[in-house]
């Protein structure tokens, strides 16, 4: 039972940190119709931003309880500080086949792979113990750190905070009708060029907010990009390409998937995540709750 | 003037053993492997109009065949490696395209990126098969029975292997050539333009479009089993997603409208890599940004600027 329930709790906390990432390539794509590569790399950059961060704020006398509220907005800084710069470059794409789209978010893998190196150094980087500053909550037999909940928590709040936003606000609806058909929505007086910014941005800064909450708890190292992006496609695959509920789905799915494999059979590990890519779109190729292609 | 040009280059690839040194002719090893690789790649992605993120796949079971074969089956014959590695491509590659053929643009990419790191982790995990992130040694082929056991590995590499490799690029270019100049070639053009007209006028959009994938498969094989002779190792690497990447950053940077494209962006890319590395330990940065360049300012690759250079010159 203990076991189990270890794995619920590991499995939606990824999870948690999972939707972040696949919520922001969601957007994106479902907006601007660019499946964003770097979007890991985003999330690699708010966890070793996060770290100097909140390394910074102890040095200034912050007490370490603090930490939380310090990751969140050094995710938050980092997300508004590069998108908007990195989505003017993706703008000179915008009319292009989507071929070039994809090769030239590689293209920024490879460049943030080495902005990484370059600024912290080729070993991985940790947090310490900081993740026990909160103590942990007991339930039972089982104890969970209590910085752990405070994510998902953290998560599900922001989860609620994009559906609201999407469907309740002027600018969740005109977003949604740039996503349903641009031209048209750019003909009804939509300013799709600052539309596509602030959607940028906004996937932006949930990759680094994501990255930034899970430092506490797992050391950032330099393969953190390319491997998030393989689990974050895995999670928006199973969802469906452009769904917000896909990617909640997805990434509950993925999560607990991960959390059981490895403590079941570590060799199935990502196996197991891609063999139910594959299931998903043999069965229901538009995943989830996407919409049929083609 | 094209003719001149490719003679010119062969004439240059014979003679570069002879008078270059060893480091740069075990350069051109790896870039003969991207350009047959890349031959098949462009089949499905310029002339198919379908982008694989995946392919890297293929490069790797071309290279732990080779792997397999000559480390633990004890087949020595280079024939036999190249063949049976094309082989068990094309095999691992039937379900792959079936499933990935229903679609196209981003979800055809994604699906083969799926395929490709299905590939990465079984290499990855299963220790016992596939010696996890070590991988498998490969061993020395003999070239059409001859081990030529007097000469060193490097001795050999850029020897007899070189020419051989050099022979091999040159016949499987021209049989690119022809399929892409057949009728069969002609069916993928318009598949790539309309897919629907052509599906009308009775192509069979699917089974063409997995025809050209077998066949990519089959080139990604062979280039993978040269670069594992070259290197000596076959490991997990070869299949990650990255890898896929950088076979599309290769062909782009080549120009992918042209036939010869890719195999100019096969050499520039080894040696832009090799003098970046020798250059700073920040080489990736600079990859990213002359990819960027290429993405944003020259989208037709090498070929490209070389013809707007060609053009301007005649005016001039």
């Amino acid at each position: 039972m203990t076991a189990f329930f270890d794995i619920v709790i590991g499995g939606v906390f990824h999870a948690a940190v999972l939707f972040l990432v696949a919520a922001g390539l969601q957007l994106v794509f479902g907006v601007q119709k660019i499946v964003n590569l770097a979007c890991g790399s985003f999330y690699a950059l708010g966890a070793y931003f996060g770290i100097s961060a909140v390394q910074w704020a102890m040095a200034a006398g912050l007490p370490a309880a603090l930490f939380l509220p310090v990751l969140l907005a050094a995710g938050l800084v980092l997300g508004l500080l590069i998108g908007p710069a990195i989505e003017a470059l993706l703008r000179t794409v915008y009319d292009r086949d989507e071929a070039f789209q994809l090769l030239l978010t590689f293209a920024l893998v490879l460049m943030i792979q080495d902005v990484l190196r370059f600024f912290w150094g080729a070993n991985p980087q940790q947090l310490g113990n900081l993740v026990m500053e909160y103590g942990k909550l007991t339930l039972g037999t089982v104890q969970v750190p209590a910085y752990n909940v405070l994510v998902i928590l953290a998560s599900i709040a922001i989860a609620l905070g994009i559906g609201a936003f999407l469907q309740r606000t002027r600018f969740g609806r005109s977003l949604r009708a740039t996503a349903e058909n641009r031209e048209m929505s750019e003909a009804l007086g939509v300013n799709v060029r600052w539309m596509y910014a602030s959607v940028f941005t906004l996937g932006t800064v949930l990759g680094t907010v994501g990255g930034a909450l899970v430092v506490p708890t797992a050391a950032a190292s330099l393969d953190m990009p390319v491997e998030l992006v393989v689990e974050a496609f895995a999670v928006v695959v199973i969802g469906g390409l452009g769904s917000m509920r896909g990617a909640l789905v997805g990434a509950l799915i993925v999560g607990l998937m991960r959390a059981a494999a490895i403590s079941w059979y570590a060799e199935l590990e990502m196996l197991a995540i891609y063999l139910v890519v594959i299931v998903v779109l043999i069965a229901r190729p538009a995943g989830l709750f996407g919409r049929p292609v083609e | 003037m094209k003719l001149a040009f490719i003679v010119a280059t062969l004439l240059v690839l014979l003679a570069l053993p002879s008078v270059a040194q060893p480091y740069y002719v075990t350069l051109v090893l790896p870039a003969f492997a991207y350009a047959i690789a890349l031959l098949g790649f462009n089949l499905l992605f310029g002339y198919t109009g379908l982008l694989s993120f995946g392919h890297a796949l293929f490069v790797a079971i071309g290279a732990y065949g080779a792997a397999v074969l000559s480390s633990k089956l004890g087949v020595r014959s280079f024939e036999l490696v190249l063949l049976l590695s094309g082989l068990a491509a094309v095999a691992a590659a039937v379900p792959v395209a079936l499933l990935s053929v229903r679609y196209v643009r981003i979800f055809f990419g994604i699906l083969t990126l799926a395929f490709g790191m299905l590939f990465h982790s079984f290499l990855f995990k299963f220790y016992d098969l596939t010696g996890g992130d070590t991988g498998i040694r490969v061993l020395r082929p003999s070239l059409f029975g001859n081990g030529y056991e007097a000469l060193d590995k490097t001795a050999f590499l850029v020897g007899p292997f070189y020419y051989y490799c050099l022979a091999l690029l040159v016949a499987l270019a021209i049989a690119m050539w022809r399929i892409v100049h057949s009728p069969f070639g002609l069916h993928l053009a318009a598949i790539r333009e309309n897919p629907r007209k052509a599906e009308y006028l009775g192509v069979r959009v699917r089974f063409f479009r997995l025809i050209a994938f077998l066949i990519s498969a089959f080139y990604c094989a062979v280039g993978g089993t040269i670069l594992a002779i070259n290197t000596g190792q076959a490991d997990p690497e070869l299949a990650y997603w990255t890898h896929s990447g950088e076979l599309v950053f290769m062909t782009v940077l080549g120009g992918f409208a042209s036939f010869f494209g890719p195999l100019i962006g096969a050499f520039a890319f080894i040696f832009l890599k090799s003098e970046l590395m020798g250059a700073t330990q920040y080489w990736r940065f600079w990859l990213g940004a002359i990819l960027v360049l290429i993405v944003v300012l020259f989208p037709r690759g090498l070929v490209g600027i070389g013809q707007a250079l060609w053009t301007k010159v005649r005016r001039a």
